[in-house]
């Protein structure tokens, strides 16, 4: 803990550490300096001058260096001039007039100077009703202007800096939130100002336009409405908005978000989300959230969406009760009941995973996890400890990112990662290829693709490194499964737990591993005992399946093939798939924006979410349709409150020990302050009223014994001449069936592209740019070829998710 | 009282009758062959207003909404764009619903509006025989267009309407301010 310094603002005495700005000292005693350009989670710049106040020092004797007192207290020097509050940074004994008539004068004249050329278009702004300029003008504002009209400086007011965010030249105040945001937060210098003077504008210096997936929080930290978003452009006025909490589901970060809703009339009078704003959460997203988690909830409003309950007749998919398509499947489920194999992702909640465990437990069938990585049971066994915040990580810890692309797989984690860098965290990442995350690190380790566990072990070797490491005070690490299959992902988790273990990383706060996973809830779904099945395609040949929100068979041909051969087919999902099609009986579900329910994060946090808009049609939520099915098969669960089902699952399981959806809704006060009354200081992020979340106790912080066993090195996979070995990587925009359906990403899914080293390609005859047909284990497809110099020779990078089946590393054929 | 005085009173109310009825000029209109103007600051049904160009004066920024103590306004807005373009700027009202039901006729939505483009008219001739009849939409509030050629949605030359709200004046010259 820094030293503390005490200070009186507007006759109020502050204690406050030492090196605070006079702003952030007096908010945190509840006075309001108005700023613009001043923003706590920023480097002060003293840009804009709003936040002029008089500053007085006690006076010190020249000769002594003594405080001169004066009728015992010391006297005060105040400067001639007002000075800028957030600039100053306090000192012992200050004394801060903010409302004096000098002060208040001085902020007068920032305002109305600042509106000299501001266009005041309010009523079409989508800023207007939330927009610090706006309140701050009508509290400090001096209500009339003193300057010419005529000489109001016009600039261009539809600007696009990219395909998501518009700027509109004219209302920008040159505060440069928005350029200091990219260079300081996101680390992706891609804003600038251009020209000078009146004539001062921002501008995007990157190709593709602001080419960053943070761009989203510009607009949340603008303090006016020059950077707006293009989802919502004129969507509605913030004031028509309602407001309520959630949890972005694109990846296991876990954001939490506010979802803003309205009735409309283009949309058939049905309520309808408008769009999804960060909440705070300094422990997990901070105020931030990435473009992908602002732009991409459109899925849940697809015309793809399942209403109502279908049922095979005469090989075509008909509509049909409930009653008639739930006992279908529960029949056939307990006809075959030896054959019983439910098939389900981390897309649904704790409570839908844990009733469908139940389910299949109770029935006798196998509950696999719909997922192509392992290692779940390690980071339940060494996870991070209850209390993790990467935000607080820094001087004296340590970060390994191991086989992950966290700026494409989980961005919020990589702009944390990177700033527990930025204040003095040891950040080692280990990948075959060079990552954004690079740049950070202190030690970049490159290893080839196969070789993912023998770095890890190789840590136990004295190096540099590795000393570094151990002796860290902290230590967390990321594993993802870039270029690992299920068996390469275990073994790597695996052999970063034993890491962990003998450095002593582990059963502690800022301690742990964390799994990068694909899906919002992987996590929660290992809790609850869901496991990944490495031969899926034997484990569903000739089955009876119960698949629930997962599509096998749009994205692999071989799954496809293998569920064509099984007995009966159920299907559990909210949109139509290729799967559903090939389905017995399809049951509707809801989608995370009409139901309640909870997601563990990667961090093991669990998380409540509320239902936001009507459900669409006649779906259920996940855990209710399953209940019925149990039912139907004489099996008692329970499927109507949402809150029980997890009262249940707390009981049943150990990690979820004391949990309750009271304790998972509960809030503590978090700085900075955000939100309504706040917008001018910490922007238009939510303020958390509906639940922080709670993280689980992982069993090394329990004091249980740790025992990980040692993984046997894989053969690895040797391509013969004229061969390539092709992995799997992880893109964030990718052509997932979440993120498809939104229109606006398109530009940046891009099309199918592998990646070959120049020396590869040369020798292959192709070009950045080229066609080139790919052949491997059954699929082959004709993809774009793209070149980074970075990834050994004799290697091709297959992204996931993009139309190419690629389960884990292969052997292809590129021509 | 005399026997007489009754017989003299009911006379005299007679004759005033009689009077009233040859001399006097009749008060009763003739309703609804015949109206009467209103008075110039009468609050009727609403109309929403065009430019003389014909471009719609509302811009949808949903303030009347705002501002309206009944609830009784709806309003969506959409984007312009010079091939089909509503009213100047970026911004108009795709859909503008007034449930008369429920107007209180205050006229808080013509002061609110920022380009004068909702007026309470002098039509109080509303009369509805179904719910739904009573919400008025787009079509039924806004005037018709100055002429054929002049309506809405309509091309107009590129970059030739980039303001929603006319430019701004100085308020002195309208007697406010100092």
């Amino acid at each position: 803990m820094s030293k503390l310094v005490t200070l009186t603002i507007d006759g109020k005495q502050a204690v406050v550490p030492e090196g605070m700005t006079v702003v952030d000292a007096a908010k945190s005693v509840g006075i309001d300096i108005p700023v613009f350009c001043h923003h706590p989670k920023l480097e002060p710049v003293g840009m804009c001058r709003m936040c002029l106040v008089e500053i007085g020092r006690p006076m010190l004797d020249r000769a002594t260096g003594q405080v001169v007192m004066d009728n015992g207290l010391p006297k005060i020097q105040f400067m001639p001039k007002l000075e800028a509050a957030c600039t100053n940074r306090v000192s012992e004994g200050m004394v801060v007039m903010t409302i004096s008539d000098k002060a208040k004068e001085g902020q007068r004249g920032t305002i109305e100077f600042l509106l000299t050329s501001h266009p005041l278009d309010c009523p079409v702004c989508d800023k207007g009703g939330e927009c610090p300029l706006q309140n701050l003008t009508m509290a400090f504002g001096p209500g009339r202007s003193r300057f010419i009209y005529d000489e109001k400086n016009h600039l261009e007011k539809q600007v696009p800096l990219g395909e998501l965010i518009w700027l509109d030249r004219e209302r920008c105040i040159q505060c440069a939130r928005c350029i200091r945001f990219q260079d300081e937060v996101a680390g992706e210098a891609v804003l600038g100002f251009d020209e000078r003077g009146r004539n001062t504008q921002i501008v995007s210096l990157s190709t593709p336009g602001f080419d960053s997936v943070f761009s989203g929080n510009t607009t949340d930290i603008c303090p006016v409405g020059a950077l707006t978003t293009a989802d919502f452009r004129f969507g509605a006025r913030p004031w028509e908005l309602k407001a309520q909490a959630s949890i972005c589901t694109q990846c296991p970060v876990g954001c939490n978000t506010t979802i803003n809703t309205r009735r409309e009339a283009r949309s058939a009078g049905e309520i309808v989300v408008k769009r999804v704003m960060p909440r705070q959460n300094e422990e997990v997203n901070e105020i931030w959230l990435c473009d992908k988690g602002r732009f991409a909830y459109h899925f849940t409003e697809s015309k793809k969406r399942l209403t109502r309950p279908l049922v095979r007749k005469d090989e075509k998919l008909a509509r049909a009760s409930w009653s008639t398509a739930v006992n279908l499947a529960a029949e056939n489920f307990v006809k075959f009941k030896k054959d019983f194999v439910v098939l389900a992702s981390g897309r649904l909640a704790n409570e839908d995973l844990f009733n469908l465990k139940s389910l299949a437990d109770t029935a006798g069938g196998r509950a696999i996890l719909y997922s192509d990585m392992g290692g779940g049971d390690i980071t339940s066994l060494v996870g991070v400890g209850q209390g993790t915040n990467i935000g607080t990580m820094g001087r004296g810890d340590a970060i390994l990112v191991v086989a992950s692309d966290l700026y494409q797989e989980a961005p919020i984690w990589w702009l944390r990662v990177k700033q527990a860098a930025d204040r003095g965290a040891t950040l080692i990442v280990a990948n075959p290829r060079e990552t954004k995350l690079d740049k950070f690190a202190k030690y970049v380790i490159r290893y080839a693709y196969g070789d993912e566990v023998k770095t890890i072990n190789d840590f136990g070797r004295k190096t540099k490194i590795s000393d570094e490491f151990a002796k860290a005070k902290n230590a967390i690490v990321f594993y993802g499964n870039e270029g690992l299959g299920f068996h390469g992902s275990s073994g790597l988790a695996s052999a970063c737990g034993i890491l962990l273990k003998e450095t002593g990383h582990i059963g502690k706060p800022n301690n742990g591993l964390v799994g990068v996973w694909q899906r919002v809830n992987d996590q929660g779904a290992w809790e609850v005992g869901f496991h990944p099945e490495p031969d899926l395609e034997k484990a569903l040949k000739g089955k009876v399946v119960y698949i629930v929100g997962s599509d096998p068979v749009g994205d692999d041909p071989a799954l496809a093939k293998a569920l064509r051969g099984a007995k009966f087919v159920a299907v559990q999902d909210i949109l139509e798939t290729a799967t559903t099609e090939i389905a017995d009986v399809v049951f509707p579900a809801q989608a995370y924006t009409e139901r309640e329910g909870t997601f563990t994060s990667g961090e093991r946090r669990v998380q409540r979410f509320y239902a936001v808009v009507p459900a669409k049609g006649d779906s259920k939520p996940d855990f209710s349709i399953t209940a019925q099915i149990a039912k139907g098969m004489g099996v008692i669960l329970e499927g109507s409150s949402v809150s029980v089902v997890f009262d249940i699952l707390v009981n049943s399981l150990d990690a979820f020990a004391d949990l309750s959806y009271e304790k998972l809704a509960m809030v503590h006060g978090q700085f900075p302050i955000v939100g309504r009354g706040d917008l001018y200081y910490g922007g238009t992020t939510y303020q958390n009223t509906q639940g922080l979340g709670i993280q689980l106790v992982p069993s090394a912080q329990t004091g249980a014994a740790v025992h990980i066993s040692k993984v046997r090195k894989e053969a690895a996979l040797r391509p013969k001449e004229n061969e390539l070995l092709a992995v799997p990587v992880n893109k964030l925009y990718d052509r997932g069936v979440t993120v498809n359906p939104t229109q606006l990403l398109d530009q940046r899914v891009g099309e199918a592209a592998i990646t070959l080293h120049p020396l590869t390609a040369g020798e292959l005859g192709l070009e950045a740019g080229a066609r080139a047909k790919i052949k491997f284990d059954g699929v082959s497809a004709e993809v774009t070829v793209k070149i980074d110099d970075s990834i050994s020779t004799g290697v091709t990078l297959v992204p996931r998710s993009m139309g190419l089946t690629i389960r884990e590393p292969v052997v292809a054929k590129v021509k | 009282m005399g026997v007489f005085e009754p017989v003299i009173e009911l006379g005299r109310g007679l004759a005033e009758t009689l009077r009233s009825f040859l001399f006097e000029k009749t008060v009763t209109v003739q309703y609804p062959e015949e109206k009467r103007a209103v008075h110039p600051r009468f609050r009727g049904r609403h109309v929403l207003k065009r430019y003389e160009n014909g471009l719609e004066k509302c811009i949808g920024c949903s303030l009347c909404a705002a501002a309206c103590p009944s609830d009784a306004i709806f309003v969506e807005a959409s984007e312009n764009t010079d091939e089909k373009r509503f009213s100047p700027g970026q911004r108009y009202a795709s859909t503008y619903e007034i449930n008369m039901l429920r107007c209180i006729y205050c006229g808080f939505c013509e002061d609110a509006c920022p380009t004068e483009a909702i007026v309470l008219g002098d039509n109080y001739e509303l009369s509805f025989t179904d719910r739904r009849d009573a919400i008025y939409t787009k079509d039924t509030l806004l005037e018709p267009a100055p002429a054929e050629d002049l309506t809405t949605p309509r091309k107009v030359e590129a970059g030739a309407f980039t303001r929603s709200v006319p430019e701004m004046q100085n308020p002195s010259a309208y007697g406010l301010g100092k």
